[in-house]
């Protein structure tokens, strides 16, 4: 086996990976604190790309875009939060997954308003554009090293906030005991808010980072979000450390589907017939993966603890 | 339902929709427009689709988020037997219901072992490894979707390609499944099946072994959405793997829901507005300005949201409500 | 109540509709299915721009009646496009309906319009399925078939000297047709093919798939990636840096809709690329000049195939319905009249094959900024005259 095309395959889903984890940590915690099925969770991932692409166009500069944008963001997800999630907290799931779904149209039809259907390309500086050889044989794009960098960034941000604030301890209190928190009289729909509007702005980060390669476009969250669910369930409701976990599982299984298994594949059946189950049967693998941790697991590789 | 049910007002709304539904090709035929056929057999079908849902959602607290893909396995049920000159309906439709069934005991054996959020997810997961199957079959167009050339043929003399005969086969499908479901939850088995929703505990202590009565209910409901699926299939000729999309599966619950879950005619009144809204909104807001039509999913979803804010019970409890 | 109400506005509504007939009072009525939603609404804007200019070249009339044209959204999904054909033929019945980008859009949507006695034209979509048997006397293509484009490229590459290839193209379709086409004509080795997921939830990260076409060794990279995706994949491709290593070569990739965007992207590496088409905005001739002109001064951008198509559908249509003196009842008149494709196109002419594809040049064009710094094409040789697809001979009219 081709050694430098196997690293390269390992980091191409380790950026998968930290995408995947920067959407799936919001969702996790307002899954685990609030008991919320968010779907539109995505809808955030779309808006913070339209946002930072708007404000990357109007001051000819990525940085200063994503930095201003992830605010804004957290503005939306705020707004979000109080017309729309909060009177949702005390109804039942079913109510949540329709709602949500209602939210996801109408992020989406606004997209469609404000920024037109053609989606929006967000150009990025030289200086991100090369590439890194990372080994004589490894050449590797420097804005995937980039996205990398800031995946791992949050993440460990993440892991200190939750483990060493006080904010944190709610957060983990929260999700491995609603009633008690609430009981020990914190001010529990500041912490809801919160933890909404900062998970919505992380989802736009994320949202932020994919932008340059694919382009942002309306829906573009509507079916990563499905995959998030996938990697919060894999990791366990409510747990920073499993979405991690989760999102480099998927990351993984599915960029190595897509490099390796047509050829495994072409093994048992027709070229043609390989090329085009390849892909298909690599998304099925994540699912499988999901519906089998669910059925032996249910809470999941790591549940928050003292459920 | 007895006779003083039927003299209220509800219960005459109820008779209304049904009475419209049954004379529509002959409406359709006097205004020359056998487009609004079409919707009204789309209509019938997914209200099948619905009814099934409601079985095990309404009645039975399962909410299955992968519904559609049972509309699928049914729709190429008939599709594949067709692209092989199989064009016997006797074939088709005994078929979408067994394989339908089968998915349905398999699935539902592993996922009713979980309960709440971590069913409708199971549930998602195995519809989206049937969508995913069926993108990955090259031979049956993956995914670009399989033309179905012909339809279902039964007996000499019914020709089911036929739009108005199809819409009554349609409609007495619709009558039947309707039928078979309130027979079914005014049954002893009904009754554990209701009583396992509000108190799944209690009903396992009084004796019931509700994992069995659960795993009947979802393979029956599954078993009558294959059948919708096998409609379907003859109904748009095409099939999709697109049309088992979690988004559909998601349709389907809301249709449910707006309606009424719980109810006898809830999933209809459900269906009929999600469609009329679907085929009108976008021309009533043309109206108003131009192409506006485009833009139709932002009143949707707000009417989406708003219904579940503030409209509990659906259709049909605004209608129970205005009955007191 | 609300239910009731509900019902009888349904009822209402059928009830006033009118009963429609050809009348020659009535308008010459054109459905028109193209994406306006999902991001592939670029190319379905593009298409309806060029559709209502050549409306109003043509004054808004054709054989002494009105036109009326009436526009459908197919979401970028078969079913939908099939339900939206449906409506045209049924309910608004329809004398033409065309569009459709995307082959299998067509594909799904071609039974109900032809079954109906509908004429169909294709704008863009060239299946092989409708090209060989299952050619149809009602349909006809105003584009070229999918096979044609990537054959002409694959004769580009042998001139090139090019001896080994890595191909990615969408898994739909279209995209197999595309990759069906390039091996039928390059003579080189194919050393590695990716078909990816397409739709509206098509994949647009290719960082895997670019990994393996480096690592495989091949001299150049083919690929297929209409509209968005086009340029996500020329900005990826390019961050990777293997313009030198890999050159690109495509088909519907790099055009009026991309380059733009690649040029806000500054994605420099570009310009020089080579990719085959039937037209070009620089091609000489009347019709093109006007066209061109026109679209650039109401739109401000240079118009895509896509637009050139649309437009030259009209002016097949009109050019029938002239013909017939607006007279649509007699439908062989109108089909005999179509098949002449007596119009003046703006590829400077040609004619339909016996399936009702066009027989037509194709041309190597480069990317070049023009004078006003625009980025477009321009045309660098003519690789095939008069080409007529490969599957003209499986068909039997």
């Amino acid at each position: 086996m081709d050694t430098a095309l196997l690293i390269t395959q390992l980091l191409n889903g380790l950026q998968l990976g930290v995408l995947l984890f920067l959407l799936a940590a919001g969702l996790t915690l307002i899954f685990g604190i609030m008991d919320f099925i968010n779907l539109a969770h995505g809808s955030f991932y779309m808006v913070g790309a339209y946002i930072c692409g708007t404000l990357v166009a109007l001051l000819d500069s990525f940085v200063l875009g994503v930095i201003l944008a992830i605010p804004l963001t957290l503005a939306v997800g705020y707004v979000a939060e109080l017309v729309v999630a909060r009177t949702l907290y005390a109804r039942d799931h079913l109510d949540h997954v329709l709602a949500t779904f209602g939210l996801i149209l109408i992020f989406d039809t606004a997209v469609h308003l404000f920024w037109g259907a053609e989606g929006m390309a967000i150009p990025l500086p030289d200086w991100l554009n090369g590439q890194i050889a990372v080994s004589e044989t490894i050449l590797l794009p420097t804005y995937r090293i980039a996205i990398i960098s800031v995946g791992l960034a949050v993440a460990v941000g993440l892991y200190v906030l939750v483990t060493r604030t006080r904010i944190g301890m709610l957060i983990r209190a929260g999700a491995s005991n609603r009633t008690m928190v609430q009981a020990l009289g914190v001010d529990i729909k500041r912490l809801f808010s919160l933890v909404f509007a900062a998970g919505a702005a992380i989802a736009g980060l994320a949202g932020m980072m994919v932008s340059p390669i694919t382009e942002a476009s309306i829906g573009m969250g509507n079916d990563i979000i499905i995959v998030a669910f996938v990697v919060i369930i894999i990791g366990g409701i409510g747990s920073v450390k499993g979405a991690f976990v989760g999102a480099l599982i998927v990351g993984m299984i599915d960029t190595m589907g897509r490099s390796y298994l047509d050829q495994f594949m072409k093994l048992f059946m027709s070229d043609q017939n390989a090329e085009t189950a390849a892909p298909a049967v690599s998304a099925m693998l994540i699912y499988i993966l999901m519906a089998a941790i669910l059925a032996v697991r249910p809470q999941g590789l790591f549940p928050p603890r003292v459920r | 339902m007895n006779a003083s049910d039927i003299l209220t007002p509800k219960g005459l709304i109820a008779a209304a929709v049904i009475l419209l539904l049954a004379v529509m090709p002959v409406l359709t035929t006097i205004a020359d427009q056998a487009f609004y056929l079409d919707i009204a057999t789309r209509i019938l079908i997914l209200a099948i689709a619905a009814v099934s849902l409601n079985l095990i959602l309404g009645y039975g607290g399962m909410v299955s988020f992968g519904h559609a893909a049972f509309i699928g396995i049914g729709a190429y049920a008939v599709g594949i037997p067709i692209y092989y000159d199989e064009y016997s309906g006797w074939l088709h439709f005994p078929l979408a219901i067994a394989v339908s069934a089968l998915y349905a005991l398999i699935t539902g054996a592993i996922s009713l072992r979980t309960k709440g959020v971590h069913f409708i997810m199971i549930t998602m997961a195995f519809s989206q490894m049937v969508f995913f199957l069926f993108i990955s079959l090259e031979e049956y167009g993956g995914d670009d979707g399989l033309l179905i050339w012909s339809d279902s043929e039964f007996v000499d003399g019914v020709d089911v390609d036929d739009p108005t005969t199809f819409y009554y086969l349609c409609f007495i499908s619709l009558m039947g499944a309707l039928f078979l479901v309130h027979r079914i939850v005014n049954s002893r088995f009904g009754r554990v099946i209701r009583g396992s929703m509000s108190n799944d505990k209690r009903m396992k202590a009084l004796g019931y072994p509700t994992y069995g009565y659960k795993l009947t209910a979802y393979v029956i409901s599954g078993a009558i959405c294959g059948y919708a699926g096998a409609l379907m299939g003859n109904f748009t000729n095409f099939i999709s793997p697109e049309m088992m999309g979690w988004t559909r599966s998601g349709e389907l619950i809301f249709m449910v829901v707006l309606g009424g879950s719980g109810s006898v005619m809830g999933p209809i009144y459900g269906v009929l507005s999600f469609l009329l809204l679907e085929e009108f909104l976008p021309d009533f807001m043309d109206l108003f300005s131009k192409d506006a039509g485009i833009y139709w999913h932002l009143p949707f979803g707000i009417i989406l949201v708003l219904v579940v804010l503030f409209v509990r019970g659906g259709i049909n409890g605004l209608l129970d409500r205005w009955n007191r | 109540m609300k239910k009731m109400l509900l019902g009888a506005a349904l009822g209402a509504v059928m009830m006033a509709g009118p009963a429609f007939g050809a009348s020659h009072g009535e308008p010459v009525k054109i459905g028109f299915v193209t994406t306006l939603t999902t991001p592939a609404a670029v190319i379905g804007n593009d298409m309806k721009n060029a559709f209502d200019l050549a409306l109003e070249h043509i004054g808004g009339e054709m054989g002494g009646r009105k036109v009326e044209v009436i526009y459908e959204d197919d979401g970028f999904k078969p079913e939908v496009g099939k339900q939206a054909s449906d409506k045209l033929v049924k309910q608004d019945e329809v004398d033409f309906v065309t569009g459709f980008i995307w082959s299998h859009v067509l594909l799904a949507s071609s039974k109900s319009v032809l079954d109906s006695g509908t004429f169909l034209i294709s704008a863009n979509a060239g299946p092989s399925q409708l090209a060989g048997k299952g050619c149809h006397e009602n349909f006809f293509s105003v584009s070229w078939q999918n096979d044609q484009t990537p054959m002409a490229l694959g004769e580009a590459l042998n001139a090139n000297g090019v001896n080994s290839v890595y191909i990615m193209a969408p898994n739909y379709a279209a995209g197999k047709d595309m990759v069906a086409g390039v091996e039928r004509t390059f003579k080189g080795e194919v050393k590695g093919k990716d078909l990816t997921k397409w739709g509206a939830d098509a994949q647009l990260d290719f960082s895997a798939e670019l990994a393996k076409a480096k690592a495989s060794g091949a001299e150049a990279i083919w690929v297929f990636y209409p509209g968005k995706a086009g340029g996500a994949f020329i900005q990826q491709y390019t961050q990777a840096g293997l313009q030198d290593s890999l050159p690109l070569y495509s088909v519907f990739t790099v055009d009026a809709l991309s380059l733009p965007r690649l040029k806000d992207a500054g994605l420099t590496g570009v310009l020089g690329s080579r990719a085959t088409q039937h037209w070009s905005p620089d091609l000489d001739n009347e019709a093109n000049k006007k066209f061109v002109t026109d679209f650039l001064a109401k739109y401000g951008s240079y118009p895509s195939f896509y637009a050139q198509q649309s437009y030259d559908a009209m002016m097949l249509i009109k050019s029938a319905v002239d013909a017939v003196g607006g007279d649509l009842s007699d439908k062989d008149a109108v089909r005999a009249a179509l098949a002449k494709a007596d119009f003046a196109s703006t590829r400077g002419g040609f004619k339909f094959g016996n399936n009702h594809f066009p027989v037509q040049n194709f041309y190597l064009r480069e990317a070049v900024e023009d004078s006003e710094g625009r980025w477009t094409t321009k045309v660098v040789s003519t690789v095939y005259e008069d080409h007529q697809d490969p599957h003209a001979a499986d068909c039997g009219m």
